[in-house]
């Protein structure tokens, strides 16, 4: 018998399990996947819930309904990966042998990382909007909040979901003028990049759509420490920006035991191959979704495309077999841009998000890098193909690899150049 | 990409005039580069610089600033004083090495 041990059941974990039980005999395969808890949450929604109510049973489900019969859940926390060993080591001192090992341990926000930001004001006047709790703690916060200097803050980059912060701005934005109070908000987006966006025509684009919402923009900030006191940031280089409240997405960082193991990089990230995934130092570990350190953004649509390409590589690898499929670092992204409006992104290592139609070329019906209100009620819509089609592993009408049909290039011409200085 | 000239020598350079080509770098370029954006090179630039290269060169990769930190050992605020502003940029484009790609 030979044995999957696949780490963490997130987004990318759980389609990695539920689409191989099927395509690897039970007679010859056990499949196990370890995760720290029972409770999956669909990180999309988090988004929504500072501004107003929504539904727990929607956002948070039991990972083991998720999973596939023929696949076991091991609860318990990872103390350690000895892959010369091919073992697994958990804190409550069992251990997990393995022929192939998967690590979809994802990344989490690590406000203990910058100074200062777990301190008196944590969850008082900074908050985050990565996890439940923070998410929950800032909808409470913001349904009384009279106005003032709001900072929405990106600690340093990758972070997960990269379009959230700018969709937070777009919907705060929204959120106070239906309350009637935008007049005495002032929003300001600070961020370590050089510009709104990673990719330079959505991030011109963005940066229009930030000034439309008077919002103003302070780019190439690297947070030295929060000054609870008196409450500002204060970056590297000196710079000092007040708030009143502030919304920071904090440090992420991969998961400790990684780093303890010996397998991953400054932020524990496992280091593999860009394409297939295969760890370079060891030939039977694979690191998948946010946990690898592939250069595309950490988000569950790149899990979605790269678990794809992994399948059909992962049969040839343990048959023996040269891994044929190459994983193009396809993302895509709503970007929620408030008024019950949506942009659609979509790129990879290669190609920066363009305008057109998605996913049927010149037909839709998403629109590609524009506000429409189809754009949103595809968002809305999602949560559901999240739980019924894409963890489950059903064939999304999507396609994996990114496709030039249907989009428009000249655009790019009009790129600006930038200066070093 | 197009050719650009750096102390009487061609070589690559993209849109942004980041040199391309790992090769075509050498030691006498970089004061060149360095004045280009208003630095003067010191024995703390080099220390910066020098780790920069060994990084790309076992990394393949320009390394970030969080990575000059961590495993090149010098602190974040002293990169912020040697380069001021955009110092990953501004390493990276003194040592000859592609924009650094942190950013996805």
């Amino acid at each position: 018998m030979k044995r999957l041990l696949v780490l963490g059941a997130g987004t990318a974990g759980t389609m990695v399990v539920n689409k191989l039980r099927p395509l690897l005999s039970d007679d010859e395969w056990a499949i196990t996947v370890v995760d720290q808890d029972d409770a999956h949450q669909y990180q999309p929604g988090f988004l929504f819930i500072p501004f107003g109510p929504y539904k727990p049973g929607d956002i948070v489900k039991p990972r083991r309904d998720q999973l596939r019969a023929g696949v076991d859940l091991v609860l318990g926390e990872i103390d350690l990966v000895r892959p010369d060993q091919n073992t697994v080591d958990l804190a409550d001192g069992r251990s997990l042998d393995y022929d192939y090992l998967v690590i979809a341990t994802g990344t989490s926000p690590r406000p203990d990382q910058t100074p200062g930001m777990m301190g008196a004001e944590w969850r008082q006047s900074v908050f985050d909007f990565y996890t439940l709790d923070g998410a929950r703690a800032l909808a409470r916060k913001l349904a009384t909040w009279e106005g003032g200097r709001l900072v929405v803050h990106i600690t340093e980059m990758p972070i997960k979901c990269p379009p959230a912060p700018l969709e937070f701005s777009f919907l705060a934005d929204s959120f106070f003028e239906k309350r009637g109070i935008r007049d005495r908000v002032d929003i300001t987006y600070v961020t370590p990049l050089d510009g709104a966006f990673t990719k330079p025509v959505a991030s011109g684009l963005l940066a229009g759509m930030l000034e439309e919402r008077q919002i103003a923009i302070e780019p190439d900030f690297y947070i030295e420490r929060v000054d609870d006191e008196a409450k500002t940031i204060v970056s590297y280089d000196e710079r000092v920006i007040p708030f009143d409240l502030l919304v920071t997405v904090p440090l992420n960082m991969g998961a400790d035991f990684v780093a303890r193991s010996g397998m991953g990089d400054e932020l524990n990230y496992v280091p593999v191959d860009k394409h297939t995934f295969l760890s370079p130092k060891w030939d039977n570990v694979f690191a998948i979704g946010d946990a690898s350190d592939i250069p595309t953004s950490k988000a569950g649509s790149v899990a979605h495309f790269a678990v794809d390409v992994f399948t059909h590589n992962f049969l040839q690898h343990v048959s023996g077999e040269e891994m044929t499929h190459r994983f193009d670092g396809h993302a895509n992204c709503f970007v929620e841009s408030g008024a019950g409006k949506a942009m659609l992104i979509d790129f990879n290592y290669d190609v920066e998000p363009l305008p057109g139609k998605y996913p049927i070329p010149g037909l839709g019906p998403l629109t590609l890098l524009a506000e429409r209100r189809m754009n949103h009620w595809g968002k809305l819509m999602f949560k559901w193909i999240y739980w019924h089609g894409l963890l489950p592993g059903r064939r999304l009408p999507v396609p994996t690899s990114m496709s030039m049909t249907g989009k428009e290039v000249a655009t790019t011409t009009t790129r600006e150049m930038e200066k070093v200085q | 990409m197009s050719l650009a000239t750096v102390a009487d020598r061609e070589v690559h350079v993209d849109a942004e005039g980041f040199m391309t080509e790992y090769e075509e770098w050498s030691e006498e370029l970089a004061p060149t580069l360095a004045a280009n954006i208003g630095i003067e090179l010191t024995d703390a630039h080099w220390r910066a610089i020098r780790f920069l290269r060994d990084d790309y060169r076992t990394q393949g990769e320009t390394p970030t600033l969080r990575r000059v930190t961590t495993v090149g050992g010098i602190p974040t605020k002293e990169l912020f004083d040697l380069f001021p502003k955009k110092p990953a940029k501004k390493m990276a484009y003194i040592a000859g090495l592609p924009k650094p790609a942190g950013c996805v």
